[in-house]
């Protein structure tokens, strides 16, 4: 009975040092005053890894789930004469959920995991220990150059997913199954307001950016500096940072769309 | 990798992402009704709404001229007032002759508001934009004929010629009282 107490005090204190230690990482790294001679080169050099390197994989799920979702969408809406209504259940299932959770999941999968690895070896083969050896602060010059690339790529990420996902819908609804092109995007145009469907969707994907950039980050700085360790780390990467999107879309969407 | 591939590399991302952004903001949501985005305001209160929401478009024989700024409750007569911003452009050029009936587009469709226009007289017209005007001989004769002196429709005027929604629960008791009394 007290073992099982203590087991659960035990996991408890854990979970709450974690969240300390990760918040205090990301503090101490983000809270300096910025040197953009020097951050410059490093968060180019991040925006790469990360943004650029995730185009390809972000603008080819875009393009397949547009079509799907249009195809699906057509199947059902024809039943009801409504194929019109094509274009606003595309744009708004993308710009509100799709386009954000599905980008961060994807940006989880690609870059997080990177993101893990790389930090998790540095680790291990006591990089980090030799920069402040050496007198520089690895929150600094690792930590925080990764954070604001994932926090820049994320949202462009998932403008750049809805924009080619919508591309993608009109050309298998419009130039395959023959909706009318001019109803496609006029009814898109007057169902989908800037601020409410296109902000909100802007704001989820920079709280879902923090989330998982956060998370990548903490699990590759704070992992056992072992083989075994790395790979549990970039797991843990993947499946935490996972559910905590699709956690936070859940109440984002509650705040944001209900009224 | 040298830095300037690097640097292009990242320049072409982040301009695809402004690119999208400006897609989705110009192409795919609606940039208010026109333009300029000049909007003068009237109000009509109706018997029933039906399901009209805010931002439900106002048009003229088809064409959006404005949209549904607010609905809200008439505080001592208890009837729903819509609150309508329409295009500057056509400030003054509704008659107060002018009806405004809710539709709806389609069978499932949304509701609109539609208003079957009067033209406002000439002489209306420069008086309601504020200018000091005798009445043309037409415009008298027209005014002699109903009586009053016509208006045109200002910004924050009503409209009284309002016709309510169809709701279809009541079309069917209306129905079905008619089918009895028979």
């Amino acid at each position: 009975m007290l073992d099982l107490l203590q087991k659960i005090g035990h996991k408890t204190l854990g979970r709450f040092a974690a969240l300390g230690r990760s918040t205090h990482m990301l503090v101490s790294a983000l809270w300096h005053v910025p040197n953009f001679k020097k951050g410059t080169p490093l968060l180019v050099r991040q925006l790469y890894m990360v943004g650029s390197q995730s185009l390809l994989i972000i603008v080819v799920s875009g393009l397949f789930i547009g079509m799907v979702l249009a195809l699906q969408g057509y199947t059902v809406l024809v039943d009801y004469g409504a194929e019109d209504s094509l274009g606003p259940l595309v744009a708004l299932s993308l710009l509100r959920e799709l386009g954000p959770v599905v980008t961060a999941l994807l940006f989880a999968g690609r870059a997080g995991s990177a993101l893990t690895a790389e930090i998790g070896l540095m680790k291990a083969t006591e990089q980090l220990s030799s920069l402040e050896m050496m007198a520089i602060d690895p929150l600094r010059r690792i930590i925080a150059p990764r954070f604001w690339a994932g926090l820049i790529s994320m949202p462009l990420l998932a403008l750049i997913f809805s924009a080619v996902a919508i591309i993608g819908a009109h050309l298998v609804g419009v130039d395959w199954l023959g909706v009318d092109t001019g109803s496609f995007w006029s009814i898109m145009q007057s169902q989908v307001s800037f601020d409410k469907d296109i902000l909100n969707g802007l704001i989820k994907s920079i709280v879902f950016a923090i989330v998982v950039t956060w998370i990548a980050l903490y699990k590759g700085y704070d992992c056992v500096p072992t083989s075994e360790g790395i790979s549990k780390a970039t797991t843990e990467t993947v499946v935490h940072s996972s559910l905590a999107v699709l956690g936070f879309d859940f109440i984002l969407t509650a705040v944001m769309f209900t009224s | 990798m040298n830095s300037r591939k690097l640097e292009i590399l990242v320049g072409f991302f982040v301009a695809l992402g402004i690119l999208a952004f400006s897609m989705l903001a110009l192409k795919v949501a609606n940039s208010g009704i026109s333009g300029s985005g000049e909007t003068y305001t009237l109000n009509a209160k109706f018997e029933n709404i039906g399901s009209l929401k805010t931002r439900a478009p106002i048009k003229v024989g088809g064409v959006v001229i404005g949209r549904v700024e607010s609905i809200y409750v008439h505080p001592q007569e208890f009837l729903p007032v819509v609150n309508m911003s329409i295009d500057a452009q056509y400030l003054c050029r509704f008659s107060d002759t002018s009806s405004i009936s809710i539709l709806t587009s389609g069978i499932l469709g949304e509701q609109y508001l539609g208003i079957n226009p009067v033209i406002a007289s000439g002489s209306a017209e420069q008086r309601c934009l504020g200018n000091d005007v005798e009445n043309t001989e037409a415009d008298q004769a027209i005014d002699d004929l109903f009586g009053v002196q016509s208006k045109a429709l200002a910004n924050g005027d009503s409209i009284t010629d309002t016709k309510s929604a169809l709701v279809l629960e009541e079309l069917i008791g209306q129905f079905l009282f008619n089918q009895g009394s028979e």
